[in-house]
């Protein structure tokens, strides 16, 4: 299996703030991988370095075999961001369409995956209305189809499920892991413990360092518990 | 295109966005009418009273449109100007005359002083030509033989003429040129600076870095969407100055359209870039009396020559100082296109400044 995701040594700083510090990560291709930890530990940093947002201060980062940042990986990438970054004035239609064609989608394929995306989280009945009229789910689950609309190869999804009901949060897992069977690579940051126990393999991020990798049950059984709640709150500790 | 795409959801929000539209297209228009009636009413007719003054003295200020209410003797001259609401009052004593103004306005005081010494000035000048007529005469009556032919002596006329404007060109007409750009300036400045400010509060900057789109098409198309409305801008605005308000155009109208076209991207690209210096839209208001009042100070409005050296160099770093220069050559002068094209290229300069800095700016967001 080829690797998708490799993070090499990765520090970064900001002045003298030590924000991640030496990660090392491996992420195979057609694995949803979690990333698991506490609000500022980093974990969007790491996820912005991936995407080719940020480069680190020290280490390299390679997707798909080719050095980040670059522009022409971005086309590979699919993000969807911790805040919803949508144009309120403009419908989820339009939405969708914008981004569609900042990635050069052809109008006909444009068409096929805006239909296919909105479908797929459920707006299709809303995407001639105003995204300032969204509720704060609808925002999010908008956010995941505009991550989708590019048909990516790997997709970055920053805590993906957050303000979304539990009937669609299903449903997303749902689609996740059919994207997983056709070969797309997810990486996923999130701090509900049952979802990391959705994943394939995992990361413990804390304070910029990875505490602890493998797969749910591996960590469980490293730790000698059941609950990866546990697991966290140990892993933690021991550190401390 | 990713220019495009750009291109086409700033129109799509800027068509939905009526008051920045309104703010954009309406709010230049009225300031200009505004001013205009302003600038250009009428004066009023200066009203003094006279003690002791000669006919010849009141007949000569009334030519010169000036109210003049004639009193016998005066205890207290200051409260009859402010009680019958005088702009002043002349008194003769012996052979001097005493001049009081009201001088409430300085620049009508100014005005009104001019305009009585010009008549004391003529009437004396006539009282001297008619006592040396008299003169010659008493003269030749007491010295028989030949008699001389006095020979009239005519009154000089003063033929003005005018290199730029007209007898009745007003303040207004060579001010409207320099407004006219800077609303253009200001409008634009304003409108796509928190454009790209609320771009960036909004996350959506950031989720734009993270498509493979250039940095530099971000800038050209945030260039091209908001310059398509600073171009309808434009036009309104200057079609509305000469053709409505009726503002002296005496160069082409495309040559204003042309400047003005130039402003407007000088003030988008600056506009963009201040916007990567605030963080909200309160922020961004607060460089309006840093970079942008200033402006209108060295457009020309008063004028540069005269201002002391370190001034003149602050006015040749201002876009506004080119921009009023060339705009006043086209519109009040009547100057073709070889006579601007220095400052038209300077402007171009500036934008392609801020463009490039702009560019170099937007790696605060993305590193690539």
């Amino acid at each position: 299996m080829a690797s998708t995701i490799v993070i090499k040594d990765v520090s970064k700083s900001y002045g003298k703030k030590i924000v991640l510090n030496q990660i090392n990560l491996t992420v195979e291709s057609g694995q949803i991988f979690g990333l698991i930890g506490p609000s500022g530990s980093g974990k969007t940093t790491l996820v912005k370095m991936i995407v080719g947002m940020n480069r680190p201060s020290h280490g390299d980062v390679h997707v798909l075999n080719t050095l980040v940042p670059n522009l022409n990986l971005m086309q590979k990438i699919g993000y969807m961001a911790q805040a919803d970054a949508l144009y309120g004035d403009l419908t989820g239609e339009e939405n969708l369409r914008f981004f569609a064609s900042l990635f050069k989608l052809k109008k006909e394929e444009q068409k096929v995956r805006i239909n296919y995306a909105a479908n797929l989280v459920n707006l299709t009945a809303h995407l001639k209305k105003k995204v300032q009229d969204y509720s704060g789910g609808m925002k999010r689950r908008l956010s995941l189809a505009v991550a989708l609309i590019q048909d990516p190869q790997i997709l970055i999804l920053d805590e993906p499920t957050v303000g979304i009901d539990p009937e669609l949060r299903q449903s997303i897992w749902t689609e996740i892991r059919r994207l997983k069977t056709t070969g797309k690579t997810i990486l996923i940051t999130t701090h509900v413990m049952d979802e990391a126990d959705k994943c394939d393999r995992l990361a413990m991020v804390r304070d910029g360092e990875i505490l602890a990798s493998g797969t749910p049950a591996e960590l469980k059984e490293q730790y000698n518990i059941t609950s990866l709640e546990e697991v966290f709150l140990k892993a933690g500790g021991k550190k401390g | 295109m990713r220019v495009l795409a750009l291109v086409k959801r700033i129109s799509q929000q800027m068509i939905r966005d009526k008051r920045a539209l309104a703010l954009m297209m309406v709010a230049p228009l009225l300031i200009l009418t505004l001013l205009d009636y302003l600038l250009t009413s009428e004066t009023v007719t200066p009203k003094i009273g006279v003690a002791h003054v000669d006919d010849m003295l009141i007949e000569q200020l009334e030519e010169m449109d000036i109210a003049v209410l004639t009193y016998d003797d005066i205890e207290d001259k200051e409260q009859i100007i402010i009680d019958k609401e005088l702009d002043g009052f002349l008194r003769m004593e012996d052979d001097n005359i005493q001049i009081t103004l009201k001088n409430a306005n300085p620049s009508t005081a100014k005005a009104l002083q001019m305009k009585i010494q010009q008549a004391v000035a003529a009437v004396s000048a006539k009282e001297q030509a008619n006592k040396l007529s008299l003169f010659i005469q008493q003269i030749q009556e007491k010295a028989p033989g030949n008699l001389i032919e006095l020979e009239q002596g005519k009154a000089l006329e003063i033929d003005t003429d005018y290199i730029y404007g007209k007898q009745d060109t007003t303040f207004f007409d060579q001010l409207s040129p320099i407004l006219v750009g800077y609303f253009v300036f200001f409008f634009v400045f304003l409108i796509s600076g928190i454009a790209l400010l609320r771009e960036r509060t909004t996350g959506t900057l950031d989720r734009l870095l993270a498509t493979p789109i250039q940095r530099r098409e971000i800038v050209f198309g945030y260039l091209l969407g908001y310059g398509l409305f600073a171009i309808i801008q434009t036009i309104i605005v200057v079609f509305y100055a000469v053709k409505v308000l009726d503002i002296t155009l005496i160069g082409s109208l495309w040559h204003v359209i042309l400047i003005n076209l130039t402003i407007a991207l000088v003030a988008l690209s600056l506009g963009i870039l201040l916007s990567a210096f605030a963080n909200s839209e309160f922020q961004m208001m607060q460089f309006i009396p840093i970079a942008i009042i200033p402006q209108i100070f060295f457009a020309g409005i008063f004028p540069v020559e005269g201002m002391a050296d370190w001034l003149q160099v602050i006015a040749k770093g201002m876009p506004m100082y080119y921009a009023g220069n060339a705009l006043v050559d086209v519109m009040y002068k009547g100057l073709g296109i070889s006579d601007i094209q220095y400052d038209l290229l300077i402007l171009l300069g500036f934008a392609i400044v801020f463009i490039l800095l702009n560019i170099v700016t937007l790696k605060k967001y993305r590193d690539i």
